[in-house]
């Protein structure tokens, strides 16, 4: 019987099983490692077959009633945005000591490419650790005093900065995360160093952020420095 | 406070924001999946973009209708809005994931349509998705032939099984007795003959494919 249900991964990797084995192999599958191994590598075979079928083009309609689809849904199931908005006054002024500096010198922003990109499979892998955390349901939001965009934080203290609109850095410049304990800009810590490019920037940081913390992102002088040079041109809210 | 908002209300925009915002062009599929479930729109046009003709095909593969085919990937695609956040990327690629939901539903609809087709193994050879000489065009006719030619190395009652489940959406039971064999040989041909195609497009892929990625 053991042998049976595993023997059955193959079906359900095709959808070939009949509703009540289908139910009975669902069932058994959380408890299984070896299933959900097999299924996994099973299901990249029958992507194989699906790529391979040919057909013709969808009519654009499609992609246009799909949108439609999705814009008539309810609002996606996610923490609220403004929910995690700390309001004690240390806090407030601990993120306004970012804030104060801010607004000086981000005028000067060009909007030449960088001519140093970054190891393209190296960013794979932090986006793939930025997904992690960013499909984590128990992972939080944090809005962003500074930039847009917004901070999120699983319950390990992992979190991802994602800019909905920031310029390439300058030639010979990067960004530089910070984690600022307590807010305190003069303690930050590296968190890692990203280019921009056109479009949103998903960035994983690294190292941990806890309670009383802000995020914040400097230009620095390609390679990155051991402490902010210039104000900060994205900041969160103290997380 | 309003002191605080006024400073930031006057950071200057580097650009446009409406033609710099949501541009996800360069993320994988995997993280615009984890936009998705963090309600981003543009994060599921973009893999729409990036899936959905594929997905099409395939849908119009086992329902062999381009409306019900249609109807299968929206349906699709509104699962993959909804349910995004239930998405492991470490148990499978996104496209992978979003072509399981689309032959899911196109399955449940062949078979409450009773529209399985008289010869579901045909492969429409006057249907052509290769008009144009894009590189997408040109992996799709690589992997096509690469997977067709590891079929064509399966024994034939394997490869018939798979072909007429995955294509055809016949489940194990009406197999079983269309082709007059025990249910168990059914379920044994089809475990056997999935587990060498693994075999066979594994050393396939080894041997030169150039997917190119779909992020660029």
């Amino acid at each position: 019987m053991e042998a049976g249900i595993h023997e059955l991964t193959a079906g359900y990797a095709l959808d070939a099983l009949d509703s009540d084995e289908r139910r009975a192999f669902e069932a058994h599958l959380p408890g299984c490692e070896r299933c959900q191994e097999e299924l996994t590598s099973f299901w990249e075979t029958t992507a194989a077959l699906a790529v391979a079928a040919s057909g013709p083009e969808p009519s654009t309609g499609l992609r246009d009633r799909i949108l439609a689809d999705v814009r008539a849904e309810p609002p996606q199931v996610v923490v609220p945005f403004e929910s995690h908005r700390r309001r004690a006054v240390p806090v407030l002024s601990a993120a306004a000591a970012i804030a104060a500096v801010v607004a000086i010198g981000v005028g000067l922003w060009a909007s030449s490419l960088s001519s140093d990109l970054d190891d393209a499979r190296a960013a794979l892998e932090r986006e793939r650790v930025a997904a992690e955390v960013l499909v984590d349901p128990a992972a939080r939001t944090v809005s962003l005093q500074a930039g847009e965009g917004r901070l999120v934080v699983d319950r390990d203290g992992q979190a991802v900065l994602v800019l909905d609109a920031i310029d390439p850095a300058p030639a010979g410049k990067t960004y530089e995360i910070w984690i600022a304990p307590g807010g305190d800009v003069g303690q930050a810590n590296r968190a890692g160093l990203f280019p921009g490019r056109e479009g949103t920037e998903v960035e994983a940081l690294d190292g941990v952020v806890r309670a009383g913390d802000v995020v914040a992102v400097t230009v620095e002088a390609a390679g990155g420095v051991d402490a902010p040079t210039t104000p900060p041109i994205v900041a969160s809210e103290s997380i | 406070m309003e002191a605080l908002a006024s400073t930031v209300l006057a950071l200057p925009r580097p650009h446009d924001r409406f033609a710099m915002r949501k541009q996800h062009t360069h993320l994988s599929d995997e993280a615009l999946v984890a936009l998705v479930a963090r309600g981003d729109e543009p994060a599921l046009a973009e893999l729409y973009d990036r899936v959905g003709r594929v997905a099409f095909g395939l849908a119009f593969r086992v329902l062999r209708d381009e409306r019900h085919a249609e109807d299968a990937v929206q349906e699709a695609f509104l699962a993959v809005w909804r349910t995004a956040a239930s998405f492991r990327p470490e148990r499978a690629k996104a496209s992978t994931w979003i072509l399981t939901l689309v032959h899911r539903r196109a399955v449940d609809l062949v078979r409450r349509e009773e529209r399985r087709r008289a010869e579901p193994l045909a492969d429409d050879a006057g249907v052509s998705d290769e008009a144009e000489g894009t590189e997408e065009a040109a992996w799709l006719r690589f992997e096509r032939e690469r997977v067709q030619f590891a079929l064509k190395q399966l024994p034939d009652n394997q490869r018939e099984a798979i072909e007429l489940a995955y294509y055809g959406g016949f489940s194990q039971s009406e197999l079983a007795e269309r082709l007059g064999v025990p249910l168990g040989t059914i379920k044994s041909r089809m475990f056997a003959g999935l587990a060498r195609l693994r075999e066979l497009l594994d050393d396939s892929a080894q041997e030169g494919s150039w997917k190119p990625e779909f992020t660029s």
